[in-house]
């Protein structure tokens, strides 16, 4: 693996994200279920250093959103109403990893002024918040659904390979059955025959174990392949020669040769969950409101009137591009060549 | 040549327990889903329990799992496919009609990449030592296609088609249709198709882009092209001759794999669009608990993909003497 300069901005941009995503309530000004009627699809708020009488300002400034009184539904920025921005700030309470109570913000204004940085919703809600809290869905299923898409695929591929026989057989049968269906109707189909209605952690829990089962095939067969060579080497032929145990064999010996496979395959896999998880709410089936999730933010775009007036409500698709960019690029660090394999 | 042709007949035959195995699986599922199209009418105080129950027993689903299994088999040979509860009409006419809408989708868009992926892949292998540029501009490219997710191309072009209106957003056909004839209606059709088309093509096009080049750089390299390059045969010749078709077969394995990503693509794009294939109809059906249409669904989803898999295996079977000799041997 190759450490250069690149490849540690990348991993620290990256780091920062799911940090950010992790540490939802901090780096959000405001709660995500907060709704603010007076004031739905608000585009996201300029940022100024120069106030309405020509003075700089070193702090920036926002500015509050007005309905303009000749045309409903339409706003513009009161620049005679203008607050600094406020660092280190409380404001409304949150519930840190579920459990540290704080109300610390990273920023904020006070209050005629609002900080939308990617505008508002149908319902007023802040945008901003919504997306870091819906990644902790959206991205975190997806790692989940990962860790045990490999954590089955590695079970299955290394005792298919390490074994052989009827196992193998039925194993890489069953994995053919799996690849027959194109992955998207495999994903819905899975779906369908669970139950609909849910509450948010059961669905978000369903999520992870449909994505997560439906991509064991893939995986196991390629680390089977990898089990298949790595037990004929000649120094795991000469442990077992000395009466090394099965279980000593795969866990000494042949993990070991997994082990950089499984990482690769993470990286490549990671990126398509979470686009899993985001059309799944998309089309409904995932997690539904008030809980944000990437996908469900992107299905009031279902409306094209929507989709032509308010373009900030595309964000969180369009952030999903950076992030994807990311992973792919630590896929191809991670094993160089790889990464053009993902069919 | 009769014996080698049991490898067409083999990979049928396997093509077919894969849609089987399919089709168990499904019914397997099936029996583990929580509630039925019938649980909604028990909420009706107006549907008596007693109706509920015939329902049930007409539909047969008081019976055992393989009892339905085999009988659903058994009308699935005779071409019928079940009754939609949602539409109350048997399943076949409606899947054929759906999945004939997406056929035309993805076979247009199939073929219309692999046009582009060919000779583009092809110019990016040839150009990678004289214009290197042309070879880092594609990979640019691709690697940034290749991390837009398809939702997001298929929200573009619609927006794009909603602000400019060059294309029409979503459907298949026009309400009222311009003229009646023939040539009208494809029209129409065809001034449809485009936006979705738009979307698959550039979806599917960085992955093949990508393997073209790299098959198309693999052959380059082989000692025989070095063998003809010394025997100063023309550059084209030993492109299209002699390069080319030791490229082919990774490309043409690659075709049967690239078509599941393709169809999983469609069926967004079909949602999103409003496109009348599988896709919304597999949706609707799941949200209506309708499961005949659901297994019809995925049985078809099933079948093109395995279809497209054997297609792929008898091209091999034509175009690589390695596999046609095979049995002989």
């Amino acid at each position: 693996m190759k450490c250069g300069k690149q490849t540690t901005l990348l991993l620290a941009a990256l780091g920062v994200l799911h940090v950010a995503i992790l540490l939802a309530g901090f780096f959000s000004p405001y709660d995500p279920a907060q709704q603010n009627r007076d004031l739905p699809f608000t585009p996201p708020t300029r940022i100024h250093f120069v106030d309405a009488q020509s003075h700089v300002h070193i702090d920036p400034l926002v500015c509050a959103f007005q309905d303009r009184p000749d045309a409903p539904g339409e706003y513009f920025e009161n620049r005679t109403r203008c607050v600094p921005i406020h660092f280190l700030v409380r404001g409304t309470p949150y519930k840190l990893i579920g459990s540290l109570h704080s109300n610390f913000h990273l920023f904020g204004v006070d209050a005629p002024a609002k900080i939308v940085l990617m505008g508002t919703d149908a319902y007023g809600r802040d945008v901003f918040s919504r997306f870091l809290y819906g990644g902790q869905v959206s991205l975190f299923a997806g790692l989940l659904a990962t860790l045990l898409t490999l954590v089955f695929g590695t079970l299955l591929g290394t005792l298919a390979g390490y074994y052989g026989g009827w196992f193998d057989a039925v194993i890489m049968r069953g994995s053919e059955l799996f690849m027959a269906l194109p992955w998207l109707y495999l994903l819905l189909a899975l779906r369908a025959f669970l139950p609909l209605s849910v509450s948010t952690g059961e669905s978000f829990l369903l999520l992870i174990a449909v994505i997560g089962l439906v991509g064991w095939a893939r995986p196991a067969r390629m680390i089977r392949s990898v089990v298949l060579s790595s037990r004929e080497r000649h120094y795991v032929l000469a442990a077992r020669l000395f009466g090394a145990s099965d279980l000593y064999l795969i866990r000494r010996h042949i993990l070991q040769d997994i082990y950089s496979i499984g990482l690769t395959q993470a990286a490549l896999l990671i990126p398509q969950y979470v686009l899993a998880e985001v059309m799944l709410s998309f089309l409904g089936l995932g997690v539904g409101e008030p809980t944000p999730s990437w996908g469900n933010m992107l299905s009031v775009l279902h409306q094209y009137a929507v989709l032509v007036s308010y373009w900030w409500m595309l964000m969180p698709g369009l952030l999903l591009v950076p992030v994807f960019l990311g992973y792919s690029l630590l896929a191809s660090y991670l094993h160089p060549g790889r990464a053009a394999e993902r069919a | 040549m009769y014996r080698s042709m049991w490898f067409i007949v083999r990979r049928l035959f396997y093509s077919l327990f894969l849609l089987l195995g399919v089709s168990v699986l499904s019914f397997v599922f099936l029996q583990f889903a929580p509630g039925n199209f019938f649980d909604e009418m028990r909420l009706s105080p107006q549907i008596s329990r007693q109706t509920i129950a015939d329902l049930h027993r007409q539909y047969g689903m008081d019976k055992p799992l393989p009892v339905r299994y085999f009988s659903w088999l058994q009308s699935v040979a005779k071409g019928d496919w079940g009754v939609s509860f949602a539409y109350n009409a048997p399943v076949a006419p409606l899947i054929l009609e759906r999945s004939a809408n997406t056929l035309l989708l993805t076979g247009t868009a199939t073929l219309l990449s692999w046009t582009i992926a060919l000779p583009a892949g092809i110019l990016c292998a040839v150009a990678r030592r004289r214009q290197p540029w042309i070879d880092h501009a594609a990979d640019l490219l691709t690697t940034l296609l290749l991390v837009t997710p398809d939702l997001l191309l298929a929200l573009g072009v619609l927006w794009i088609a909603l602000h400019t209106r060059w294309l029409h957003a979503g459907g298949m056909l026009s309400a009222e249709l311009p003229d009646e004839n023939l040539w009208g209606h494809l029209k129409d059709l065809a001034s449809h198709l485009i936006g979705p088309l738009i979307v698959l093509v550039v979806g599917s096009l960085p992955v093949l882009l990508r393997h073209v080049r790299a098959a198309m750089l693999d052959a380059l390299d082989l000692p025989c092209i070095q063998a003809v390059q010394a025997h100063g045969i023309s550059h084209p010749r030993i492109l299209f001759r002699h390069a080319l078709p030791g490229a082919a077969a990774p490309l043409i394995s690659l075709f049967g794999f690239s078509l599941g990503s393709l169809l999983s693509a469609s069926l967004l794009v079909e949602v999103v669009m409003n496109w009348p294939g599988l896709g919304p109809l597999l949706l609707e059906a799941i949200l209506a608990r309708d499961f005949y249409v659901v297994i019809a669904a995925v049985m078809f989803s099933a079948l093109f993909l395995v279809g497209g898999m054997l297609l792929a295996d008898v091209l091999l079977f034509f175009l690589d003497p390695r596999i046609r000799t095979e049995g002989i041997a």
